[in-house]
């Protein structure tokens, strides 16, 4: 009686198992110094906020004590896209690259773009949101590469969320409301017909578009969060309830 | 048997499979369970195959030619709702032949209504009109007359993401290019004369070469040959490109774009180049994979470049 020959099959699936290995230790260097360079970043944002207002005494306009620092470590959080198209972070590409592309979209294409925003304490509200959320993402990547994550870090980051989704979302979107007359006004990146490409967009009407989209996308990403808090935290009750 | 224990029992079936006329027993299945009487699993969407992970068997298969011993194993898989090809194809072409049409012919509500129903006065509009309407018309043609599939069916959310494109594009293209302030061709009618030429020569190659393509698979059979160039001239390019109907339909769309000189239409061209690209990419290893003595010349879409 012959034995089934399916064995190609098997080493097939075999083959398929060994794919994903993980980054070697030359790219775990290099995202332990990438890491540690975005937390610090984002806590010289957040100590600039900070001695901001207690020298000014107020929130307002807290924006411009930390533009350049915000713009430089969002824009650079871009690379996070390039980390995952090569294989070195086990993440989606589009989706990381939805992510950093909406904090881009909103650093450059709306608060920097409309200086009349800039003032609006939506700004400082989505700022804060996006500092503490970084700071605590940042540190927590830091140390998983190391291996070493004390469980206050994995706390935070599956905890905080809870109020810094709302928060930064909040701010996003009145931002962005905010933003809406100067647009109008003045046209800002909008192209009308006539014009020899035949072509029109109007900015405007892409801003209330993205507003609009915040309704089906926020929800997904937040009971993602809260999904994976229950998958990374979970366990830990199920040990305090054995004991 | 009480009914109480009855509910809780697992019903096996036993089924026996006679010839219809010697009634010899031909296959027996016993412990069949119940679940397999599904109703709505229909052939379309069953996938059989010998690893859970692997490709699914073809209809076509022979339990003795393939490679298990006298004992078996297959593993099913729901395919989920399936829709034949051919229904895909017809909604996904009537629809930008239709919009089209629509803003062509400016009905309310597009453009202004002082636009309403009123027709270009730009001859290349018309002209545009003409090239897209027949695409289109060639192309739902092609679905019921020459296309011979391999699979009669697709997954049937592919309907709604396929529509979605097709019909976008359309109407988006449409939109600008029948608009009451579009802007012909810098070159004027050197563009436009060159764009056509290229245009048509395109369609007369894509025709070319599904009518290959055709002749390449009897009637009814599944059959996969590699395609070689015919006395058509158009098909000579098979010496070169595994994929010489994604080149074609490439080239139509550039000459489109030309034609109108419209962002839009680059920007579709663009998207559909890419995507023949990849399926292009993936039909040319396929090829290899399949065919030992495959010409080493070609390449999938475009000569000696990609």
């Amino acid at each position: 009686m012959s034995a089934a020959t399916g064995t190609s099959k098997t080493g097939h699936g075999d083959g398929a198992a060994k794919k994903k290995k993980g980054p070697g230790a030359l790219a775990t260097a290099y995202l332990v110094i990438y890491n540690v360079v975005m937390t610090a970043g984002w806590l010289v944002i957040a100590v600039g906020l900070v001695r901001a207002y207690l020298a000014r005494g107020s929130y307002h306009g807290l924006y411009y004590s930390i533009e350049k620092p915000l713009k430089f470590f969002q824009t650079g959080a871009l690379l996070e896209i390039l980390h995952c198209a090569v294989g070195i972070v086990p993440s989606s590409v589009v989706l990381t690259g939805f992510q950093v592309m909406s904090r881009v979209f909103l650093t450059w294409a709306v608060t920097h773009s409309v200086r009349e925003v800039q003032s609006e304490d939506s700004v400082l509200l989505f700022v804060s949101a996006w500092t503490v959320t970084e700071i605590i993402r940042y540190s927590f990547y830091t140390f998983s590469l190391l291996n070493h994550l004390p469980y206050l870090i994995k706390w935070a980051r599956y905890t905080f969320f809870f109020a810094l989704y709302p928060m930064g979302v909040s701010g996003e979107l009145l931002t962005i409301y905010a933003a809406l007359p100067f647009v109008q006004k003045t046209g800002l990146y909008s192209v009308t017909l006539p014009n020899k490409y035949n072509f029109s967009f109007d900015y405007h009407a892409f801003l209330i578009l993205v507003m609009v989209s915040y309704i089906p996308l926020f929800p997904q990403l937040y009971f993602h969060m809260i999904r994976q808090r229950k998958k990374v935290l979970g366990h830990v009750e199920d040990y305090s309830k054995v004991e | 048997m009480s009914t109480l224990q009855l509910n809780k029992a697992v019903v096996f079936f036993e089924v026996e499979i006679l010839d219809a006329k010697t009634k010899d027993k031909l296959c027996f299945l016993d412990k069949v369970r119940t679940l397999f009487f599904s109703f709505h699993w229909y052939p379309a969407r069953q996938s059989i195959r010998l690893d859970p992970k692997g490709k699914s068997l073809k209809d076509e298969d022979v339990l003795q030619h393939l490679p298990v011993g006298t004992t078996a194993t297959f593993y099913f898989r729901d395919l989920g709702a399936q829709i034949s090809w051919v229904t895909v194809f017809l909604t996904e072409y009537t629809g930008p032949l239709v919009l089209y049409l629509m803003f062509y012919f400016r009905v309310s509500f597009i453009y202004a209504p002082k636009y309403d129903f009123t027709t270009s006065k730009h001859w290349v509009v018309h002209l545009a009109c003409m090239c897209h309407s027949f695409h289109f018309m060639k192309r739902l043609l092609e679905t019921l007359f020459v296309h011979r599939f391999s699979h009669g069916t697709m997954p049937l959310r592919n309907i709604f993401k396929n529509c979605t494109y097709y019909w976008g594009f359309a109407a988006w293209m449409a939109y600008y290019v029948n608009h009451p302030l579009y802007t012909p061709p810098i070159y004027g009618e050197q563009q436009i004369r060159l764009a056509l030429i290229i245009f048509l020569f395109c369609q007369i190659g894509n025709f070319s070469i599904h009518i290959a393509l055709r002749n390449l698979r009897p009637p009814g059979s599944k059959t996969r040959k590699i395609p070689y160039p015919t006395k058509n001239p158009f098909t000579w390019i098979f010496l070169l490109v595994s994929c010489p109907n994604y080149t074609y339909e490439l080239g139509a769309w550039f000459g489109f774009t030309l034609m109108t000189q419209c962002l839009p239409v680059a920007f579709f061209t663009l998207v559909g180049f890419i995507q023949m690209t990849v399926w292009a990419k993936g039909k040319h290893r396929s090829y290899l994979k399949e065919f030992r003595d495959y010409p080493p010349l070609r390449s999938p879409i475009l000569p000696f470049i990609l």
